[in-house]
């Protein structure tokens, strides 16, 4: 069979770091084209470049046999490219059939001809057996049912390659499996797929072919018969472990556990997690996106609601709600920081002083000591190695994503907190920064802090956890000691299927 | 207005919130004083809802978008007061004094729409700095005096056409050709789309700032007509004309259920909201309320009204999030 789409090279670098390089490989015409790699190993980049929105440094891609350099998302569409996003693209307040009409719809003297609109909707849908009328309303449909209506959006503008980019994550297993159904369906009227997931027995199941993707290159291909899942996980990991971590602090002996989550369930979201962490411990928990790891957070927190369970600092109960953890001694470094962590145009130091700033009021009139304020917020700066000319007068967002990172941390560190719960703490971050960051958490640790550390990176934890908690769609599959750290073992409970 | 299948009674009534209110509000008139129902009394407060009415179906373009304009007081002000100004100087006529009052609309709109689109100024800030603006230019213009038209302007207020107030006719005629330009045409379902989601309007290739900018101008057009009307009824223009009434007019959309997040509501809605209002003054008026208890009532009755747009919006954001984990098989 011919190809549809051919790579050849294809190459980007963002500032010199190459995000993919050298990609070549073909997407055969009517067949699935499983690509599966970890975070981070340039799967959206490569989207992003089919897609248009990102311009190849170097490299050609050859759309059914004819160069294709796409400058926009419009052209990618108008090539008869579509892509299933895991966030839908869908407007909520309109029907399926204005979705689907959106930024062309038919006419008739001037008004839009709901008839023919009525027509080929019921037509589109038809094909992907979806039995709803084409006037309901999308915010009144299923998470799978509006799946369907973004792949008929696809249909309906004639695409002949989709692209699947963890189609699965908000479905259920039924739903799910009506979705393969429907890709079947799809690959049998002549569309080719490219499927990207996280769930591996999925890939396996789907697809013709099979590619892996790591740091950027493309490391392992071929049919699908003869790639076990064993040999997926392989050849996703890859890399051995660099000098990139800090040398572990020494720990203190005998510290309590600090936080003690039991059973802890929210419907739709996790399951019976229990965790504890103690002092002087690092514990890491891993996951895939969508895993529920930040979710898990936001409870242990206080920032989101749990059914059942209990959650204890240092065995008190508390009252819900973030303030009482903070009382408590925790802190909480989300992974959003641009939104929920900084004040981007404020100086440094004021962001710095943001959680601890009624320590600094003295009597009698509760007035701030600037002094005292200026000593101490100079001292984190020093401790962190911030890069800042003077952080009393340079915005916070002058500085790089690196340096940003540690003013979140370090305004929690002013507070010496108990129990510090960080959730990709070096997202986005280069080497070095990552290296003082990391550093920083070993020396909070040495002092007795506990920390939870939530990463995507499995190197990352390896390299700095004392545990690691592994979950899969919002349950808790595995708790393993640094002595028995394995790759292999780690991501096979990570991309373990529920049992469903 | 019919229970949908699975549909709880609680959910019905918050979906029609506006019209059990309505409701709610005619029984305790009528109860009050039988008269209230006469078909004078009705006829009369549909015509003076025009006023806000009219303004209020411009407000829904812009809170269809997640926008907010609070301009539309000033522009009810200035657009009748150059009018004024021009049927007197250059002796036109009223209905050619209509078209001056809309073309000061347009050029008000227009105002409001570069800033916000192209400056990408927020728009809550725009239009109050807009709203001191053009009301400061009409007050300096008229040195703070009251403006008296010209006989022929009441005549033509006060006219009739097949025995229907002119007031009820513009504001029908503006209910009808704004809920066809919304339902039924392509820009208008894409106004929807905006309001919905502003990103995925982008992505999806339309329009977003011509459709953002083109409700600003509805909006002031709306109330340069608004005000006209209005004023034509009186036959004087006060300095004060319109002072505080881009409250009135937001209230009367939201009580006709457009959310203030965008996305959701109708023109008829704000015909609803608007003769809601005008129903509730009148009938305070009528049955011989307290004139300075009368602003009481009409803030609770705004305040219920988004308390219950909060509520929607909740029950919203409830649907569509995230869930990790099936909830349950159905």
């Amino acid at each position: 069979m011919s190809s549809i789409l051919a790579l050849e090279g294809l190459s980007k670098s963002w500032f010199g770091i190459p995000a993919v390089s050298n990609l070549t490989f073909d997407v055969r015409e009517n067949a699935i084209l499983g690509l599966i790699g970890q975070n981070g190993a340039g799967k959206s980049t490569l989207m992003n470049m089919i897609g248009g929105v990102v311009t190849p440094t170097s490299g050609k891609m050859t759309w059914r046999g004819q160069p294709y350099a796409p400058q926009s998302a419009a052209d990618a569409k108008k090539a008869g490219i579509a892509f299933i996003h895991q966030e839908l693209n869908l407007f909520t307040n309109l029907t399926v059939a204005e979705n689907l009409f959106i930024d062309a719809f038919p006419r008739r003297r001037g008004l839009i001809d709901w008839a023919r609109m009525k027509e080929r909707s019921t037509e589109v849908l038809k094909r992907l057996a979806l039995d709803i009328e084409p006037t309901l309303t999308v915010g009144r449909l299923s998470p799978g049912e509006r799946q369907i209506v973004e792949i008929a959006k696809a249909l309906h503008n004639e695409a002949s390659l989709i692209i699947f980019d963890e189609p699965t994550t908000s479905l259920t297993p039924r739903e799910a499996s009506k979705l393969f159904d429907v890709i079947a369906t799809l690959k049998s009227t002549g569309c080719s797929i490219v499927y990207i997931s996280h769930t591996l027995g999925d890939v396996q199941k789907l697809a013709d072919d099979i590619a892996v993707l790591r740091d950027g290159q493309l490391v392992d291909q071929g049919s699908a018969k003869d790639f076990p899942i064993s040999r997926m996980i392989r050849s996703m990991i890859g890399r051995e472990l660099g000098g990139f971590f800090p040398p572990r602090s020494q720990r203190p002996e005998n510290v309590g556990p600090i936080l003690t989550a039991k059973k802890i369930s929210q419907p739709g979201v996790v399951k019976d997690i229990s965790l504890n962490v103690h002092g002087g411990e690092i514990v890491g928990l891993f996951g895939l996106m969508g895993a529920g790891r930040s979710e898990l957070a936001r409870i242990l927190f206080g920032l989101d609601v749990h059914a059942e369970g209990e959650i204890t600092v240092s065995s008190t109960s508390l009252a819900p709600g973030p303030q009482a953890r903070i009382a408590a001694g925790m802190a909480f470094v989300s992974e959003n920081r641009r939104d929920e962590g900084l004040m981007l145009e404020a100086p440094i130091a004021d962001n710095l002083a943001l959680v601890t700033l009624s320590q600094f009021s003295k009597a009698p009139f509760s007035l701030l000591d600037f002094q005292k304020l200026r000593n101490r917020t100079e001292n984190v700066k020093n401790e962190l190695a911030i890069q800042a000319r003077d952080i009393h007068t340079q915005p916070v967002k002058t500085l790089s994503g690196g340096n940003q990172q540690k003013v979140v941390i370090g305004k929690w560190h002013l507070a010496k907190p108990r129990l510090f719960i960080l959730d990709e703490p070096t997202r986005g971050v280069d080497v070095g920064a990552k290296y003082e960051i990391y550093s920083q958490i070993q020396r909070m640790v040495g002092e007795g802090s506990g920390i939870l550390l939530i990463s995507s990176e499995l190197e990352e934890l390896i390299g700095m956890a004392d545990r690691i908690v592994v979950m899969n769609r919002g349950e808790m599959m595995g708790e393993i000691t640094s002595a028995n750290f394995d790759r292999e073992n780690i991501l096979a409970l990570a991309f373990q299927e529920s049992a469903a | 207005m019919i229970l949908r299948s699975g549909e709880s009674v609680s959910d019905f009534l918050i979906r029609n919130a506006t019209y059990v209110i309505f409701a709610a509000v005619l029984l305790y008139f009528a109860v009050q004083n039988i008269v209230f129902l006469t078909p004078e009394n009705l006829s009369n407060i549909i015509k003076q809802s025009s006023f806000i009415g009219i303004a209020a179906i411009g407000m829904t373009f812009v809170l269809l978008t997640g926008g907010i304009d609070l301009s539309v007081g000033a522009v009810m002000f200035l657009a009748p007061l150059i009018a004024g100004f021009a049927m007197e100087r250059l002796g036109l006529s009223v209905p050619m004094g209509l078209v001056v009052a809309l073309g000061v609309g347009l050029v008000c709109g227009s105002i409001n729409a570069i800033v916000i689109v192209w400056l990408k100024v927020i728009p809550f800030i725009v239009t109050l700095a807009t709203m001191f603006l053009f009301r400061g230019f009409g007050t300096w213009l008229n040195n703070s005096q009251q403006f008296d038209f010209r006989d022929d302007m009441r005549v033509f207020g006060l006219s009739k056409l097949l025995g229907i107030p002119t007031p009820v006719i513009f504001f029908a005629l503006v209910a009808i050709v704004a809920s066809i330009f919304l339902t039924g045409t392509a820009f208008g379902r894409q106004l929807y789309a905006v309001g919905n989601d502003k990103e995925g309007a982008r992505k999806a290739g339309l329009g977003v700032d011509r459709i953002t900018a083109s409700v600003y101008l509805t909006s002031s057009v709306c109330s340069a007509l608004s005000g006209f009307v209005l004023i034509a009824q009186i036959g004087r223009l006060d300095a004060g004309f319109g002072e505080g009434k881009e409250f009135d007019v937001i209230a009367a959309s939201v009580l006709g259920g457009a959310s203030l997040f965008g996305g959701i509501g109708t023109a008829w809605g704000a015909v609803v909201g608007a003769t809601l209002i005008q129903t509730v003054q009148s009938g305070l008026s009528f049955t011989g309320v307290n004139l300075y208890a009368q602003p009481i009532v009409q803030g609770g009755i705004i305040l219920l009204a988004v308390f219950v747009d909060g509520i929607r919006e909740k029950k919203l954001i409830a649907m569509f999030k995230r869930n990790i984990r099936p909830m349950a098989e159905s």
